[in-house]
C-alpha cells in the first residue's frame, strides 16, 4: 500500500463531494437545522392535552378544580356530560376524563373522604402515565387550599429530596441535541461512502481505477478516510457551534475524547457504507437498503429509548452493531463527562466491529470489482 | 421518389425546441413524403432524436407546428385517435423494452396495451417472432439478447398494431453488420405487404442512409440539406454519403475536417509481440462471453477489434488488462504473463473504456493531475507532463473546465489524454469513438496513427464501424464470443472476393450462424392478409384490459427485483419489530443502589421496598459519595439512595428526616418516569409506616382519586404502541413503492410506452397501483399477525372493520406514492421525499403522540385531512378499544374522500407527454 496514493485518491474524493450540491446541502442541513429542530422540537411529555370534565356537583370546590387545569400542560377543560365521556374516549377526544360526582364538596368538607374517578386513555402511553399524576398532584392541591381555610394538616415526616444528575431541570432539548448529532453521524458516515462508490460505478470510474497501479485496499481506504474525515469535522463544528453555541447546551465532558470515538465509530460506519454499496446495483437500491439497516441500527442502539427495556435477545443481538458502542460512550462523555477510564470498553469493542466491517467490506469490494467494471 | 403525388406524412412549420439553455431544434421547416423511407442523418446530439419524437407525439411541442397524419399535433384529441396509427421505437438498445420481462411478455405487453383479444395476440405474437427469427428465444429475458435481438424484439412490439408510420430511432446502432441486414431486410418485407407505410429512421451510418428513398440532413438542430441521397451526393459532388455530409456542412465546420493520412504499418526486426492471448475463455455461470480467443499483437501495430454490442469485445479487453481473470487460457503483455496483482504492468498499459469514464466533478487539469500521480509519476514532473498532454490533444482552451460541460468529441480527447498521461507503451481503447460526429472521429485518428507510427505505441481498438476497421493494420471479426478471422482488412476482403469489408464481414458471420440464420431469417413474406380492423385499441374512457396488461407487467418485474421484493414483503414487518422492540416507553429493569449511612432494620426495609418492585434492581451497595459519583457516570445505577445516619433514630422521634435520591438525567424521558416511580413508593412506604405506628386513623385524607386506565390497564408499551405503528409502516412502505415505480419507469426510458400508446392516464396509474394494493393487503395480514401472535396485542373489537379500513387506507397511501411520482425526476428524490412527506405527518400530525385534538394551525389542518389520522382511530378502535364498525363509521368517509381526490389529482398531474 502507498500512502501516496490513498491520499491523491483521498483527495479526489473530496474535490468530488464539493462539487456535489446535493450532499453539500445534506450535510449542512444534518449539523445545523436537523439538530435545531430536533433539539427545540423534542415534545413535551405532557403537552397540551386534552382532559374533560364531568361536574355533578357544581360547587365553588368543583369549579376551582376546573379553573385549576392550564396550558400549556393541558388544554382547557371540556365540560362534558356523563353519557357523553365514553363516546369521546372512544373516538380519540379526550385523553382523560374526571368525573366529579354529586355531594364532593360537602363529603370534602365533612371528611367522608370521597372518591373522584379519573379515566385516562392508557393507549396514549406518554400522555397517560405523567399526565395522571400531574392531574392528581393539581387536585390534590386544589382540595388542600380549599380545606385549609377550616383545618391544619401535619407536614409529612419523612421527605424525598429528588435531585436529577447531568440534566438538574430534564432539559429535552439537551438530549434531543445530541442525540441528532449522534443519529447524523451514523446516517452521513453510510450515505457518503455509499454513494461516493455507487457514482463511481455509475460512471464507469471505478474500472479506470482498477487498471492503475492502485490496489483495492487503496481505493476503499481512501473513500473510508475522506468521507470519515469530513463526517469528523462537520459532527465537531456542530458540536462547538450549533450545540454549545446556539442551543447552550452544556457538554460535561471532552469534545477531544468524544471526537476520537466518533472517529473510530466513523471507522466502523463508513466500512460498512461500501459493504451496502456493493450489495446495491444503484442509487435507488442503495435508498431502499438504507432504510431497512439504518432504522435498527438508530432505534435499538439505546439513543431513543433505553436498552434495558428491549427484550434480551435484541439487546444481545445489538452488542454487535457499531451505534450500540458509539451512543453509550457518547452519552457517557457528553452527558456524564466520563473519561477515557470509564469508557474505555466501548472504544474497544468499536475497534474491534470496525476492524471486521472493513475486513468484510473489503473482500466484498475485491469480489465485486470485477463485476462492476 | 419522393412520392410527389400523395401528401406528405408529416409537415413541420418552424419547430423549435430548447432543453433549458441548449436549443435542440433550431426551426425546423420540413415535409416529409409519405409511403417511403426516410432517413434523418447526422450524428449524436444534432436533434434528430428530439424531432423524432416531436413527430412521434411523445414530447410536447414548444413552438412551431407538427402535423402529422392530416392533424395538428398539439391536440390531444388528435394524438390520441391516431396514436394507434403510429408506431414509435426510442433510441437506446431495448429502452421502451422490460428488461427483466421475457420477449414473449415484452411482445404481449404492447399487445394488450393495444387491446387485442387473446388469440388474436396469439397469432401476431407467433407470426412477428417467427419472422424476426425471435422464436427460439421467446422465453429468454429481454435484458439478456444480443443488440441485434433487442432492436429485433423492438420492432415486434412497434409492429404488434399494424402502423401507418413506424418512427425508428437508431434502430441499428451497435447491432452486427448481419442482424443489420437481416433487420432491413425485414422491413422491406414489411413494407412489401404494406405499401402505404411511412418509415422515419435516425441514423449515424451513412452507407445505411444510401439505401433510404429521402433523407434529410441535420447539424446543431436545423436541417441543412434534403433530398434523394443521388441527389445529395450529386449537390456536393462526392463519392460517399459520409464525404457529401461533410461536403455539405456550413464553411466554418468544414474547414476543421482534415481527411485522415493513413502511413501503413512495417513490421520492423524487432517485432516481437506486445500482446499475446492463447485460447482466452470467459464464462458468466453457464454462458459463455469468450470462447477460445488467440492472437498476437506485434509492438507498434494498430489491432483492432470488430463486432457488436455483447459480442465479447469488452470482456476479452478487461481480460488483457486484468480487470477480469480468465476461466481459461492465458495471456501475455510484454511477454509478462498477464496477472490481476501485477501492478508494475499496468504502467505500460493505458486504458480508455468505453463510456469515457472521467470524474465528472474533477476540472479537465484535476483529472489529467491525478491520474499522473496515481501512476506514480515524480511530483516535480506531473506539471510539465500535463501541459505537454493538453498542447498535443488540444486541451488548453478548457483546462479549467468540468469536462461534463465539454462536447463529446472534446470528452474523449480528454479521455485518451488521461489514458496517455504516463507514456504507457500500450493502449487498450473500447469503442473510444462512438457517438462522436464524423469530423471529430477523424481527428481522433490521425492522433492515433501519429502515436503508433512515431511512438511506437501499440494500439487495440475496438469498434462497430467499418470505415474505421479498414483503418486499423490487422482486424479481428468477432462474434459471440468468438473470433471469426484474424488478419489485414485488404487480405480479409480478397480472402472473400468481396468488394467491402462489410461484406467480408457478412460472409463470415453467415458462416459462423448458419443453420441458426437459416431458421432466423426466413423469406417467407409477411402475410399482408392482417385484420387491421381488428380490435385496433378503440379509445374507450377506461379499458380494463389495458389497466391490467400494466398490472401484470408490474407484478412480473417487482418479483424479479430481489431487492425491491424483499423491501415490499419484509420491510413492513422488519420495522415492525424494530419499532415495536425499540420504541418502548416502559422502564423495567432499572438499576439502583443505596447508600445506607444509617444501617438500621428500617433503612434496610426503605431499600427493601424498592428492590421488590418489578421496576428496579439492586445492585451491591455505595460506600461513599465518590463511589456514587464513578457508579452513576459509566451508567451503571440510574438511581441512587441515599439514607442519612439517625435515620430510624430521627423517625422515632418525629424529627424530620430526609432522603436523598439522585436520578440519572441523561435521559430525559427515562427520569421523569423514574421520578414518577420513586416517588410513588416512597409514599407508599410512608403510609405503610404511618399505619404500624398511628392505626388507621392516620390513613386519613381529604379526598382520593382512583385513576382507571382504559384499554390498557397495565400501561405497557406494546398495547399502545402495535396499533400506531401499523397504520405509520402502511404509509411509508408501499407509497414509496408506487413513487419509484413511474419515476423509475421516467428514468430507464419505458415511460414513453404510457405518451405513444393508447393507454390513458388513469389506465396507467390504477395499473400500476393495483398489484401494490395487493402486496399492502398482505403486509397489512402479516403485521396483524405479528401484533397478535409475536407482540400478544389481540384485535379486540371487529377484524372485518379494521381490514376494511386498510384497504381504504392502503389505497389512498398507494396513490399519495403516485402523486410524489408525478413531481419528482430520479429515484432518489423519489425515495428520500416519500419517506419524509410520510413520516413526518403520519408520526406529527396524526395523533400518534399528541391527539389531533390539541394541534393547532396548520398541523390541525393537515392531522384532520391525512389519511393516517383516520386509520389510526380505527386502529386504536379495533385493537385496545373493542369498537365495532358502528362506533368507528366516522372514520371511513375521510378515508372514502382520500381515495378519489388523490387518484383524481395523480390524473390531472401526470403528463401524457414528455416536457
Amino acid at each position: 500500500m502507498r500512502a501516496a496514493n490513498v491520499l491523491h485518491l483521498g483527495v479526489k474524493e473530496l474535490r468530488s463531494l464539493s462539487r456535489d450540491p446535493i450532499m453539500i446541502v445534506l450535510i449542512v442541513f444534518a449539523f445545523t437545522f436537523a439538530i435545531y429542530s430536533a433539539a427545540t422540537a423534542m415534545p413535551e411529555t405532557l403537552h397540551k392535552a386534552p382532559i374533560a370534565i364531568v361536574d355533578e356537583d357544581r360547587s365553588q370546590l368543583s369549579t376551582r378544580i376546573i379553573d385549576a387545569f392550564e396550558p400549556p400542560f393541558l388544554l382547557p377543560p371540556s365540560v362534558i356530560t356523563h353519557t357523553q365521556m365514553d363516546a369521546r374516549m372512544d373516538a380519540g377526544l379526550d385523553t382523560f376524563a374526571l368525573s366529579i360526582p354529586a355531594g364532593f364538596e360537602r363529603d370534602v368538607l365533612a371528611g367522608r373522604e370521597p372518591a373522584l374517578q379519573l379515566n385516562v386513555d392508557a393507549t396514549r402511553m406518554s400522555q397517560a402515565f405523567t399526565g395522571s399524576s400531574y392531574i392528581q398532584s393539581i387536585v390534590a392541591g386544589e382540595v388542600n387550599a380549599f380545606v385549609r381555610r377550616h383545618q391544619e394538616t401535619a407536614a409529612p415526616v419523612v421527605d424525598l429530596a429528588l435531585r436529577m444528575r447531568f440534566n438538574p431541570e430534564l432539559n429535552k432539548s439537551w438530549f434531543g441535541a445530541v442525540m441528532e448529532v449522534i443519529n447524523n453521524i451514523t446516517m452521513l458516515a453510510i450515505v457518503l461512502t455509499g454513494a461516493a462508490l455507487i457514482r463511481e460505478r455509475e460512471h464507469g470510474t471505478v474500472e479506470h481505477l482498477m487498471v492503475m497501479p492502485v490496489t483495492p485496499f487503496e481505493i476503499m481506504s481512501s473513500k473510508v478516510l475522506a468521507m470519515a474525515l469530513v463526517v469528523l469535522v462537520a459532527a465537531g463544528l456542530s458540536l462547538a457551534l450549533v450545540v454549545e453555541g446556539l442551543l447552550m447546551v452544556p457538554i460535561e465532558g471532552s469534545i477531544a475524547l468524544f471526537l476520537a470515538g466518533t472517529a473510530l465509530h466513523l471507522f466502523a460506519t463508513t466500512s460498512m457504507g461500501i459493504f451496502l454499496a456493493t450489495i446495491a446495483r444503484s442509487m435507488p437500491q442503495f435508498g431502499l437498503l438504507l432504510m431497512l439497516v439504518l432504522m435498527p441500527l438508530q432505534i435499538l442502539s439505546g439513543g431513543m429509548t433505553p436498552r434495558e427495556s428491549m427484550p434480551d435477545i435484541v439487546q444481545w443481538i445489538m452488542q454487535a452493531a457499531p451505534t450500540t458502542h458509539f451512543v453509550s460512550l457518547a452519552q457517557a462523555i457528553l452527558y456524564r463527562g466520563a473519561g477515557l477510564t470509564v469508557v474505555w470498553p466501548d472504544f474497544a469493542a468499536l475497534a474491534v466491529i470496525g476492524a471486521a466491517l472493513f475486513a468484510l467490506s473489503l473482500a466484498r469490494f475485491r469480489k465485486t470489482l470485477g463485476a462492476m467494471a | 421518389m419522393t412520392g410527389s403525388g400523395s401528401p406528405p406524412v408529416a409537415r413541420l412549420q418552424n419547430v423549435s425546441l430548447r432543453y433549458g439553455e441548449t436549443l435542440a431544434v433550431d426551426a425546423v421547416r420540413i415535409d416529409i413524403p409519405a409511403a417511403s423511407m426516410v432517413g434523418f442523418i447526422g450524428p449524436d446530439g444534432v436533434g434528430k432524436s428530439t424531432l423524432l419524437a416531436l413527430i412521434a407525439g411523445a414530447r410536447a411541442i414548444q413552438r412551431g407546428k407538427i402535423e402529422v397524419l392530416d392533424g395538428d399535433m398539439a391536440s390531444a384529441r388528435h394524438r390520441r385517435e391516431v396514436c394507434p396509427h403510429i408506431a414509435y421505437m426510442p433510441q437506446g438498445l431495448g429502452k421502451n423494452l422490460y428488461a427483466t420481462l421475457s420477449v414473449y411478455e415484452n411482445v404481449d405487453f404492447f399487445g394488450r396495451l393495444f387491446g387485442h383479444a387473446r388469440a388474436e395476440r396469439e397469432r401476431r405474437i407467433a407470426e412477428l417472432l417467427y419472422t424476426t427469427g425471435l422464436a427460439p428465444f421467446r422465453d429468454r429475458p429481454a435484458g439478456k439478447l444480443s443488440g441485434g435481438m433487442k432492436q429485433k424484439l423492438g420492432l415486434c412490439c412497434a409492429l404488434i398494431h399494424d402502423p401507418d408510420l413506424l418512427i425508428l430511432d437508431e434502430p441499428t446502432t451497435g447491432v452486427d453488420p448481419l442482424s443489420r441486414r437481416q433487420f432491413w431486410e425485414l422491413i422491406e418485407r414489411i413494407r412489401a405487404a404494406r405499401p402505404g407505410m411511412s418509415v422515419l429512421i435516425a441514423t449515424a451510418y451513412m452507407e445505411e442512409a444510401a439505401r433510404f428513398d429521402w433523407l434529410a440532413a441535420m447539424n446543431e438542430g436545423r436541417v441543412f440539406a434534403t433530398g434523394a441521397p443521388g441527389e445529395l451526393l450529386a449537390r456536393a459532388g462526392a463519392r460517399t454519403l459520409e464525404e457529401a455530409f461533410i461536403g455539405l456542412l456550413p464553411q466554418a465546420q468544414r474547414e476543421a475536417y482534415r481527411p485522415v493520412v493513413i502511413e501503413r504499418y512495417e513490421a520492423g526486426a524487432d517485432a516481437e509481440p506486445a500482446i499475446e492471448a492463447r485460447n482466452l475463455s470467459m464464462r458468466f455461470g453457464d454462458f459463455t462471453a469468450v470462447e477460445r480467443v488467440s492472437f498476437s499483437i506485434r509492438r507498434g501495430e494498430i489491432f483492432g477489434f470488430l463486432g457488436s454490442n455483447g459480442c465479447g469485445k469488452t470482456t476479452t479487453m478487461k481480460m488483457l488488462t486484468g480487470l477480469l481473470p480468465p476461466s481459461e487460457g492465458e495471456a501475455w503483455l510484454f511477454g509478462q504473463p498477464v496477472d490481476p496483482h501485477n501492478i508494475d504492468t499496468r504502467r505500460r498499459v493505458g486504458y480508455m473504456t468505453q463510456s469515457f469514464s472521467l470524474y465528472g466533478e474533477l476540472t479537465v487539469r484535476q483529472n489529467l493531475v491525478l491520474h499522473a500521480r496515481l501512476f506514480g509519476m515524480a511530483q516535480e514532473r506531473v506539471p510539465a507532463r500535463v501541459q505537454e498532454m493538453a498542447e498535443r490533444f488540444g486541451l488548453q482552451e478548457f483546462i479549467d473546465e468540468l469536462p461534463a460541460s465539454l462536447p463529446l468529441g472534446q470528452r474523449q480527447r480528454l479521455s485518451l489524454a488521461v489514458a496517455m498521461i504516463h507514456a504507457p507503451e500500450m493502449l487498450i481503447l473500447d469503442e473510444p469513438t462512438s457517438g462522436v460526429d464524423p469530423v471529430a472521429r477523424d481527428a481522433f485518428w490521425q492522433i492515433m496513427i501519429d502515436l503508433a507510427r512515431r511512438d511506437n505505441v501499440t494500439i487495440f481498438i475496438s469498434t462497430h464501424f467499418m470505415n474505421e476497421a479498414e483503418r486499423c493494420d490487422r482486424i479481428s471479426l468477432m462474434h459471440a464470443g468468438k473470433v471469426l478471422v484474424s488478419d489485414k482488412p485488404a487480405t480479409i476482403m480478397a480472402k472473400r472476393g468481396r468488394e467491402t469489408l462489410e461484406e467480408a464481414f457478412i460472409d463470415y458471420l453467415g458462416e459462423a450462424v448458419g443453420e441458426e440464420a437459416a431458421g432466423a431469417a426466413p423469406t417467407a413474406p409477411v402475410t399482408a392478409a392482417r385484420n387491421t380492423a381488428a380490435a385496433q385499441g378503440r379509445t374507450r374512457f377506461l379499458s380494463l384490459r389495458r389497466l391490467l396488461s400494466y398490472s401484470r407487467r408490474e407484478a412480473l418485474e417487482l418479483m424479479r427485483d430481489p431487492i425491491r421484493l424483499t423491501f415490499a414483503g419484509l420491510g413492513s414487518a422488519i420495522l415492525m419489530l424494530v419499532l415495536g422492540y425499540g420504541i418502548s416507553m416502559d422502564v423495567e429493569d432499572l438499576a439502583f443502589a443505596v447508600l445506607d449511612r444509617d444501617q438500621t432494620t428500617l433503612s434496610r426495609e426503605y431499600a427493601l421496598n424498592l428492590s421488590g418492585s418489578r421496576y428496579f434492581i439492586e445492585r451491591p451497595p455505595i460506600r461513599d459519595h465518590a463511589e456514587l459519583d464513578r457508579r452513576m457516570r459509566t451508567s451503571e445505577l440510574s438511581l441512587a439512595i441515599e439514607i442519612p445516619p439517625g435515620f430510624a433514630r430521627d423517625i422515632a422521634r418525629g424529627t424530620p428526616v430526609e432522603i436523598g435520591a439522585w436520578v440519572d438525567g441523561a435521559m430525559p424521558q427515562r427520569a421523569e418516569t423514574v421520578r414518577g416511580y420513586v416517588q410513588g413508593m416512597h409514599y407508599h412506604w410512608l403510609a405503610a409506616k404511618a399505619r404500624e405506628v398511628y392505626g388507621q386513623a392516620a390513613t386519613t385524607q381529604l379526598a382520593t382519586i382512583e385513576t382507571r386506565f382504559r384499554y390498557n390497564p397495565e400501561v405497557t408499551s406494546l398495547p399502545a404502541m402495535v396499533p400506531a405503528v401499523i397504520p405509520i409502516l402502511l404509509m411509508l412502505i408501499p407509497a414509496i413503492l408506487t413513487a419509484l415505480a413511474v419515476v423509475r419507469e421516467k428514468e430507464l426510458g419505458s415511460i414513453v410506452n404510457l405518451y405513444v400508446t393508447p393507454v390513458t392516464r388513469l389506465e396507467f396509474l390504477l395499473g400500476k397501483q393495483l398489484p401494490y394494493v395487493v402486496l399492502a393487503m398482505l403486509s397489512f395480514l402479516m403485521l396483524v399477525a405479528l401484533a397478535i401472535f409475536v407482540f400478544e396485542v389481540p384485535v379486540k373489537g371487529s377484524f372485518l372493520t379494521l381490514t376494511g379500513a386498510a384497504f381504504l387506507y392502503v389505497i389512498a397511501a398507494t396513490a399519495l406514492g403516485l402523486l410524489i411520482s408525478t413531481f419528482v425526476r430520479s429515484q432518489v428524490a423519489a425515495l428520500f421525499g416519500t419517506a419524509v412527506l410520510t413520516i413526518l405527518p403520519a408520526v406529527q400530525f396524526s395523533g400518534m403522540i399528541d391527539p389531533v385534538s390539541a394541534l393547532e394551525g396548520a398541523g390541525a389542518l393537515m392531522g384532520r385531512i391525512y389519511p393516517t389520522t383516520h386509520f389510526l382511530n380505527v386502529a386504536r378502535g379495533t385493537f385496545a378499544k373493542a369498537l365495532e364498525f358502528s362506533d368507528v363509521r366516522a372514520s371511513f368517509v375521510p378515508l372514502l374522500i382520500a381515495v378519489p381526490v388523490l387518484i383524481g389529482l395523480c390524473t390531472l398531474l401526470l403528463k401524457k407527454q414528455e416536457r
